[in-house]
């Protein structure tokens, strides 16, 4: 047998990529736990846990993660809540107007988005709930829609109908045949449209800043404040590695979703 | 007892006439089998009696109660589709279990009888199996299992098989039916296949364009085609258009007694009732290739204008390409106007 030609191009690719993301992300990584480090020197002049003992004995950190994690579960929820029966409504339903309806939810996401948040706000703030953190889950929810009813639409459309029919002729409901067949189906597309919309919700910052500031304050509106705010660089660096921690989570869990075949089963393999 | 009685039966889907006005009552424990080529409405009269189609006019009754309107999960019909469309998330035997734990049996009644159907279908073991760790065939006996167990009053079968190679399909044929008259269950299927039908059925409807052709058991069925459609679709068949004059039919030079008026009609025969003999004279036709299948041969028969025929001989070496021949059909009949006007049977 031959052996596979070395791929010069993905190669170089690959390397690009990793330069060019794991480089910053080292930096970033490197000055959180750092206690020293002046100019020129290439390295820290000291290490060390200085400034996250700092960062982490400050109050309003432990709000705002305590806020981020609430937010993002809150809005999943609120989202998979309304967006999951709608979706299958588009995907499987005729009812007039339907793609007029399903257009919408998509053209918000056609407008430039903080002329839309600016929109909101001014209407948020007649109805007293700028400031508040139902108001930051009510944009983050507008924020959800689009892949929360894009990607469950194409994941129940590719349900197949005779699966769900065989349900309905054992002696299913049809919203039985909807929790133990479609679902269930549909389930790793789904999965990852719940991660999306997770993880989306808990970094988005223009919304939540505009809605919550100053008194909802998530994970990066605080970092962006620190950053602003705070001349000392590892502020920023401890945040922004509590940052990734989510990130983390979510690549574990979507690599177990992929990697257990059930993925490929769900999309008909 | 299980009685399936349909009564003009229609379904339209916009301008489309997928089944009309359709009659059909199908005794206790009998097999019908619905024959017919690809959109003739087989499916969508199937789709009715299961519930998955409403229909657009008529009646569905099974034992005297009105299921017209009823949801396919309150009717107490099982069906089976072609794609066997098994839950791909379960295994088999959840796949067994799900109807029955809907209707909140007792767990060890549930295993009792997911494990005595899996039994009757040839599949004792194969419980924990996902289904896709399953053959063509085997998911399509599981896909049979899972309507079984729920002991439905009509069976309702979608070309269940048409997914399989030859060799499985009359295999798996053979158990349907098998088991089907060991349970005594009333059971309507589809199928495109004559073979499927002949074999299978204790009576074939024969379908076109949303109608009914002919309600028969089979043997009526191939020998007493009741339209030329039927004729032609069930076996092989020889269609001979032509015309009666002064109580013979004519074609191109080839003429026959009939006993009929006189007019335009068409004159069906068997190539195993076309005998054929060498011709004195000139002759009515030519053999235009022999085909030798060792038990028996094929003469490709060619009249006067080029129309083909074809005549079932016991020995090839008789017959040669080219060769003068006359025609003798010993059984046929003659069709005017979509009916049969004459049969005749010369044994
Ligand atoms: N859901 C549907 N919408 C529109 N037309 C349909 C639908 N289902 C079936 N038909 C039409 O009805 C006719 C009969 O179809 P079908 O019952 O599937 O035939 P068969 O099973 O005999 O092949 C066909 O002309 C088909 O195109
Ligand atoms: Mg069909």
């Amino acid at each position: 047998m031959d052996r596979p030609r070395t791929d010069w191009t993905g190669i170089a690719f690959a390397t690009a990529l990793t330069l060019l993301i794991v480089f910053p992300l080292l930096v970033v990584a490197t000055w959180a736990f750092t206690n020293v480090w002046r100019y020129p020197s290439v390295i820290p002049q000291e290490f060390g846990l200085r400034y996250w003992h700092a960062v982490l004995g400050r109050a309003d950190v432990w709000t705002s993660i305590t806020t981020s994690l609430t937010l993002a579960t809150v809005v999943t929820l609120i989202s998979a809540a309304i967006c999951l029966p709608a979706a299958y409504a588009f995907a499987r339903l005729e009812f007039p107007g339907r793609n007029i309806l399903f257009f919408s939810f998509l053209a918000g996401h056609a407008f430039p988005k903080f002329g839309l948040l600016v929109a909101i706000a001014g209407i948020f703030l007649n109805l007293g709930l700028i400031g508040t953190f139902w108001g930051v889950v009510l944009i983050q929810l507008v924020g959800t829609l689009l892949f929360m009813i894009w990607i469950p639409v194409a994941a129940f459309q590719s349900v197949d109908r005779r699966m769900e029919e065989s349900a309905r002729d054992v002696g299913a409901s049809p919203l039985r045949v909807f929790w133990s067949i479609t679902l269930p189906q549909a389930g790793p597309t789904i999965a990852a449209a719940l991660l999306l919309s997770f993880v989306g919700t808990f970094y988005e910052t223009e919304g939540a800043w505009l809605i919550g500031a100053p008194q909802v304050r998530t994970l990066p509106v605080l970092m962006i404040s620190f950053i602003n705010n705070q001349p000392v660089i590892q502020f920023g660096a401890v945040l922004s590695v509590l940052l990734w921690v989510p990130s983390f989570i979510a690549l574990l869990f979507a690599r177990r979703v992929i990697g257990s075949g059930s993925f490929a089963r769900g999309f008909g393999g | 007892m299980a009685v399936l009685d349909i009564r003009d039966v229609s379904k339209t889907f916009g301008s489309v006439h997928a089944v009309q006005r359709f009659n059909l009552t199908v005794a206790d424990g009998e097999l019908v089998c619905l024959l017919g080529p690809s959109g003739s409405g087989k499916s969508t009269l199937l789709r009715m009696i299961g519930g998955f189609e409403t229909a657009s006019g008529g009646q569905i009754t099974i034992d005297g109660e009105h299921v017209t309107r009823i949801p396919p999960e309150k009717r107490p019909t099982g069906m089976v589709f072609q794609s066997h469309a098994l839950w791909t998330h379960m295994n088999v035997f959840r796949n067994l279990a799900f109807g029955l734990k809907l209707r909140r049996l007792p767990r060890d009644e549930i295993r009792r009888r997911v494990e005595a159907v899996l039994d009757q279908v040839g599949l004792a073991g194969y419980g924990q199996r996902m289904t896709h760790q399953l053959s063509g065939g085997q998911q399509q006996r599981v896909a049979l299992a899972r309507s079984l167990v729920l002991e439905p009053k009509i069976l309702l079968l979608d070309e269940p098989f048409a997914s399989l190679d030859q060799h499985l399909r009359e295999r798996l044929r053979e158990e349907v039916r098998d088991l089907q008259q060991r349970l005594g269950i009333t059971t309507l299927f589809v199928t495109h296949g004559q073979d499927e039908a002949l074999a299978l059925a204790d009576r074939i409807v024969v379908m076109r364009d949303g109608r009914t052709e002919q309600i028969d058991p089979p043997d009526m069925v191939y020998r007493a085609p009741a339209t030329p459609f039927v004729a032609g679709f069930i076996g092989s068949m020889n269609l001979i258009d032509g015309a009666v004059q002064n109580g013979a039919f004519h074609h191109a030079g080839f003429t026959l007694a009939v006993p009929v008026a006189d007019g335009p009609a068409i004159l069906a025969v068997r190539p195993e009732a076309l005998d054929i003999v060498q011709a004195s004279a000139a002759g009515a036709a030519h053999v235009h290739r022999v085909t030798d299948f060792g038990a028996h041969a094929i003469v490709d028969i060619e009249l006067g204008d080029g129309v083909r025929l074809k005549s079932q001989v016991p020995d090839a070496r008789l017959w040669k390409a080219g060769m003068a021949i006359d025609l003798q059909p010993r059984a046929f009949a003659v069709y005017r106007d979509d009916v049969a006007i004459h049969r005749a049977d010369r044994a």
